[in-house]
């Protein structure tokens, strides 16, 4: 990632991301996904295009935000109100249907099920993590063993030469927090993933957000945990059915979604 | 995009603002040259991911890596005993283990790095959605790794060529273009390969009979020359299974390796056929895999 340009620094309100109007339909296909022959052969010549039958989802409607660099930015909502989508959709990952994202550099996101190379060793994840993201072979030799540190997953014997499909969701997860934030990130997303760490690590994170924020970058986070968003973010969007309830300061966003989620 | 310089006396759009502090939009395919340029400064994941991948086919067996050596040779066994001996397609092909073992192990390149770019993409989705790169690495890296897999074999059947007590000579140096060229060409075919089944996962399922077939009308256990030869095949079915890009670059292997093959005139052209077919691939599939960048690891 290129360096921050010294004359953002300080600036708090040079934006990094900005949405407007971010709308988010899903084509859900619904009976046998993973049928028989026929239904294979039927996908197959419709060449994955909508199912007779599919469900249409508007999960994002309407979302506008802009976020700024040296923020912390929590995202909460029940189950299903849209904010891993939108995430991606700030990404670049999912196509809006309507709206644009304008965002700074490439944002990276984080989430719980993105596997690296399952069948590696995680010392190869770690390696190659670090070169696919732009790290040279020198650069990547001098932070492995910081990433791996960080990550945590050798304290309890040498994981790292095993395949990453051993790990325990939690290590993988540890592990791939560690390679993402190993690298100064103008826009980092991490969906969940600081959930399945243990204490220790969700400090070790908590102080790498820190310092990513510090550096001038923007940190997204999704989290059912309204305590982690409290604790980490300075900003929250709360977002319900898909659109934005409530944009403000962590403290206040997060007591009114509780109030509200207490109240029934 | 709307540019920054018309001094807006309202409050800027989105865009507007978007334009004045650099942000571009989320997702957005980079232009080609830029893109190539991504790409080469990720050459060292191509090859570290590639090299990699190799070492995890065999991690899990206790022989390990001595399996990429077994494992072609087991095959070419395999093709020797049905074809050579059973079958005798061997009457009239002079050195015809010689002659299979290339045809083989090139084949084998081929049809596994076409296989391999089906599901280069599709099988990398967690990594496709967790870090930015040029996507295009992921068939790269698949290519990378099965020509190191035929550079062993390859390797094998040199070794074995000495043992059988033919010197090396100088003509084995063309076998190094004729497989650069086979190496530009598949890598155009994965690329291909890889947007096709990022798109129809099902793909996959249908590659092993594509290219059983496609292996089969590719000489690789019989000589193409030959039967055209007999004159039972219409002329324009010999021609297309002379102009089969497979074909030809196997014609070019044997030709360089193996005695038998050497004595015998190459069809016309087929340097500047090979030529042809691994720069409109590579070219091709290049353009046509970077067209749908910002669309791998959705859905």
């Amino acid at each position: 990632m290129a360096d921050i340009p010294a004359r953002a620094r300080g600036d708090a309100r040079v934006p990094t991301v900005i949405a407007d109007g971010v709308h988010v339909v899903h084509t859900v296909r619904t009976g046998a996904r993973r049928g028989g022959a026929a239904a294979a052969l039927s996908r197959l010549l419709r060449g994955g295009g909508p199912a007779p039958g599919a469900h249409r989802v508007h999960a994002v409607k309407g979302v506008t935000f802009t976020a700024y660099r040296g923020e912390a930015i929590g995202l909460i909502g029940s189950n299903g109100s849209g904010k891993s989508t939108l995430l991606r959709a700030v990404a670049g990952l999912q196509p809006l249907t309507r709206g644009t994202v304008h965002a700074l550099g490439r944002p990276s996101l984080l989430g719980v099920n993105a596997a690296l190379m399952n069948d590696l060793t995680g010392e190869r994840n770690v390696v190659l993590g670090g070169l696919a993201m732009g790290m040279s072979r020198e650069e990547v030799r001098r932070r492995y063993q910081d990433i791996v540190d960080f990550s945590g997953i050798d304290e309890r014997g040498d994981f790292t030469s095993l395949p990453m499909r051993t790990y325990s969701s939690g290590m993988a997860a540890r592990l791939r927090f560690s390679i993402a934030a190993a690298v100064d990130h103008e826009v980092l997303m991490i969906d969940e993933a600081l959930a399945t760490g243990d204490a220790a690590f969700q400090r070790r994170s908590q102080a790498r957000i820190e310092e990513l924020r510090e550096r001038a970058g923007t940190v997204f986070l999704v989290s059912h945990a309204i305590g982690t968003v409290r604790d980490t973010c300075d900003r929250a969007l709360w977002l319900e059915a898909g659109t934005l309830r409530m944009d403000g300061p962590a403290a206040e966003v997060c007591e009114a979604y509780e109030r509200s989620v207490r109240g029934g | 995009m709307t540019p920054a310089t018309t001094a807006p006396a309202a409050a800027p759009t989105p865009a507007e603002r978007a334009a004045a502090h650099g942000l571009t939009l989320s997702g957005a395919r980079p232009p080609l040259p830029r893109y190539v340029r991504l790409l080469w400064e990720r050459r060292h994941f191509v090859t570290a991911y590639g090299t990699a991948r190799t070492r995890a086919t065999y991690s899990t067996a206790r022989l390990g890596g001595l399996w990429q050596l077994a494992t072609p040779l087991l095959n070419a066994a395999v093709y020797y005993a049905v074809f050579g001996v059973v079958m005798r397609q061997s009457h009239g092909v002079p050195d015809y283990l010689p002659f299979l073992l290339t045809g083989v192990f090139v084949w084998d390149f081929i049809g596994s790095t076409v296989n391999a770019g089906t599901r280069a993409v599709h099988a990398n989705l967690g990594l496709v959605r967790a870090l930015h790169f040029p996507r295009a690495s992921l068939p790269l890296a698949a290519v990378v790794q099965h020509f190191q897999q035929l550079l062993v074999s390859l390797g094998a059947l040199l070794a074995l060529l000495t043992a059988l007590g033919r010197p090396p000579r100088a003509r084995w140096l063309l076998a190094v273009p004729a497989l650069l060229l086979a190496a530009l060409f598949c890598t155009g075919c994965a690329l291909a390969m890889a947007r096709i089944g990022s798109r129809i996962p099902d793909t996959a399922q249908l590659m092993p009979f594509v290219l059983r077939t496609w292996m089969y009308a590719s000489g690789v256990m019989w000589s193409i020359g030959h039967v055209v030869g007999q004159g039972h095949l219409p002329h324009w079915a010999g021609a297309a299974l002379a102009a089969n890009p497979a074909a030809v670059y196997i014609d070019l292997v044997r030709h360089a390796l193996v005695d038998g093959s050497a004595a015998q005139p190459l069809p016309p052209h087929a340097w500047a056929l090979a030529a042809a077919w691994a720069v409109a691939a590579a070219a091709g599939g290049f353009v046509w895999f970077w067209r749908a960048e910002e669309e791998y690891g959705r859905g």
